[in-house]
């Protein structure tokens, strides 16, 4: 029965190796998209937190030269 | 005309010509774009006697015969209105049998075509066999060979 | 066109594709479970095929997706040149691996049911040409879109490439009518009704949903890369100004 299924009439290395071929090829595809997004997101995250730094110490900087100013 | 009018028309204009230069393309490549000729097709026109060519067709019920221990095959294709008697040695497809579709590769060599390649050619019909065979019986089968 | 351009706002659409995403994997794994117990253990070996029928469960919805990913392609290529709709580009340019991958799947599972029943892995005839060639366009587009120094030109270009492409689509579709082809015709988009019986038509339209859903989840999935990319960008440019 297992046997006879696995068998696929003789056609067992074309069928099987189809089926092999989309799965890894689709699971392929969502592990590299999920990867390349991950990679990105904290990317950013590590971008934002160093250009919001730099721009808070340069805020900071104005609004101190702004007092001075007045 | 607004700029988003202007470009749309771009658009669309390019399209239109291209799908022209497209269809006049494959129209004057015709001949090349063809994987077979028909025996009908092949009756209209003169081929050089050393030219490779395909033919393509039914394999006429009751015409294949098998000759020293099945190395050498000999059918019949037809397209119901002509037909070419094709020889072959060599190794079939698994979907080779009458009634099929079949297109052969090969040469004419006085008369009959002396193939190199045999490949078989499966129509859009899917089905399980019981389904078929009930189809026969009941007389509403509609196979090719007696459609056409 | 009022939900079109209420859609185009990146921010909106990213929140709603967020909302919707567990779901589409859901729906997919579902179908796609069903699909496959359907193709592989509930449905009958063809009558002239025999088991190699099941290559079709995998095979034709590869084909299907082939072309629905370019057409789509094409249609936001359009959008992008006449709109300048910002997230139709961005559409396109993470739909080109996805369609690659399809286009593939189908080259190969082709050739994998080719080989048995026809008698060879692979012929020239107009239908397999023409899927050769889309698999090319899309790893053209794929280069000549990541080619240019300005990512703006390169959207350009890519979208002109994927309009002048499209012509390919119905050349795909319509070749196995117009030429003598070795592939047979439509079995399932024709005239008088599909010529597959349904015990062999469930599995295959099982699997269909279960490759459209699982296209939606990858291309949401990487449309929120390519826009975490473009942001990146911006950041590195006025960060750089």
């Amino acid at each position: 029965m297992l046997r006879d299924f696995l068998e696929m009439g003789g056609y067992a290395t074309y069928v099987w190796s189809s089926y092999a071929v989309v799965l890894v090829v689709l699971a392929g595809m969502l592990i590299a998209s999920l990867n390349a997004l991950r990679a990105r997101d904290s990317e950013l995250k590590a971008l934002e937190e160093r250009v919001g730094g730099r721009r808070q110490r340069r805020n900071q900087g104005r609004v101190e030269e702004m007092a001075n100013d007045a | 005309m607004t700029p988003k009018r202007r470009r749309l028309s771009i658009v669309l204009i390019g399209l239109t010509m291209l799908g022209a230069a497209a269809a006049l393309v494959l129209t004057a490549f015709e001949e090349n774009l063809v994987f077979f000729f028909s025996p009908t097709e092949l009756q209209a026109k003169e081929i050089a006697p050393d030219r490779r060519i395909r033919v393509g067709g039914l394999v006429q019920e009751n015409s294949v015969a098998s000759f020293e221990n099945g190395l050498r095959t000999e059918f019949t294709v037809t397209d119901l209105e002509h037909s070419v008697k094709v020889v072959y040695r060599g190794q079939l497809p698994d979907l080779f049998r009458e009634g099929q579709g079949v297109v052969a590769e090969g040469k004419f060599e006085g008369g009959v075509f002396n193939a190199s390649e045999v490949l078989a050619k499966h129509d859009e019909n899917y089905m399980p066999r019981e389904v078929a065979d009930a189809l026969k019986k009941s007389g509403r089968w509609q196979h090719a060979t007696e459609k056409q | 066109m009022n939900w079109f351009h209420w859609f185009a706002n990146p921010a909106r659409f990213m929140r709603l594709a967020a909302r919707l995403q567990p779901w589409i994997m859901v729906l997919g794994l579902a179908t796609g479970a069903a699909g496959l117990y359907y193709g592989l253990f509930d449905s009958p070996p063809d009558y002239q095929q025999g088991e190699t029928v099941r290559i079709m469960y995998v095979h034709v919805p590869s084909a299907w997706m082939a072309m629905f990913v370019y057409t789509m392609m094409a249609v936001a290529a359009a959008s992008f040149l006449i709109w300048k709709h910002p997230l139709a580009d961005v559409a396109a340019q993470a739909a080109a691996p996805i369609g690659a991958g399809f286009t593939l799947m189908a080259l190969v599972t082709g050739s994998l049911w080719g080989q048995p029943m026809w008698g060879t892995w692979w012929v020239w005839d107009a239908r397999l040409t023409s899927v050769l060639i889309l698999f090319f366009l899309y790893l053209g587009y794929i280069a000549l879109v990541n080619a240019f120094d300005d990512p703006e030109r390169g959207s350009k270009a890519g979208a002109i490439l994927l309009l002048v492409g499209a012509v390919n689509i119905p050349i795909i579709k319509f070749s196995v009518d117009w030429w003598n082809t070795l592939h047979q015709p439509a079995s399932v988009a024709r005239m008088d009704g599909p010529a597959i019986d349904p015990s062999m038509l469930l599995p295959l339209m099982l699997m269909a949903a279960a490759f459209k859903l699982y296209f939606l989840y990858l291309l949401i999935v990487r449309m929120r890369g390519e826009l975490t990319a473009r942001r990146i960008r911006l950041l590195r440019l006025s960060d750089a100004a």
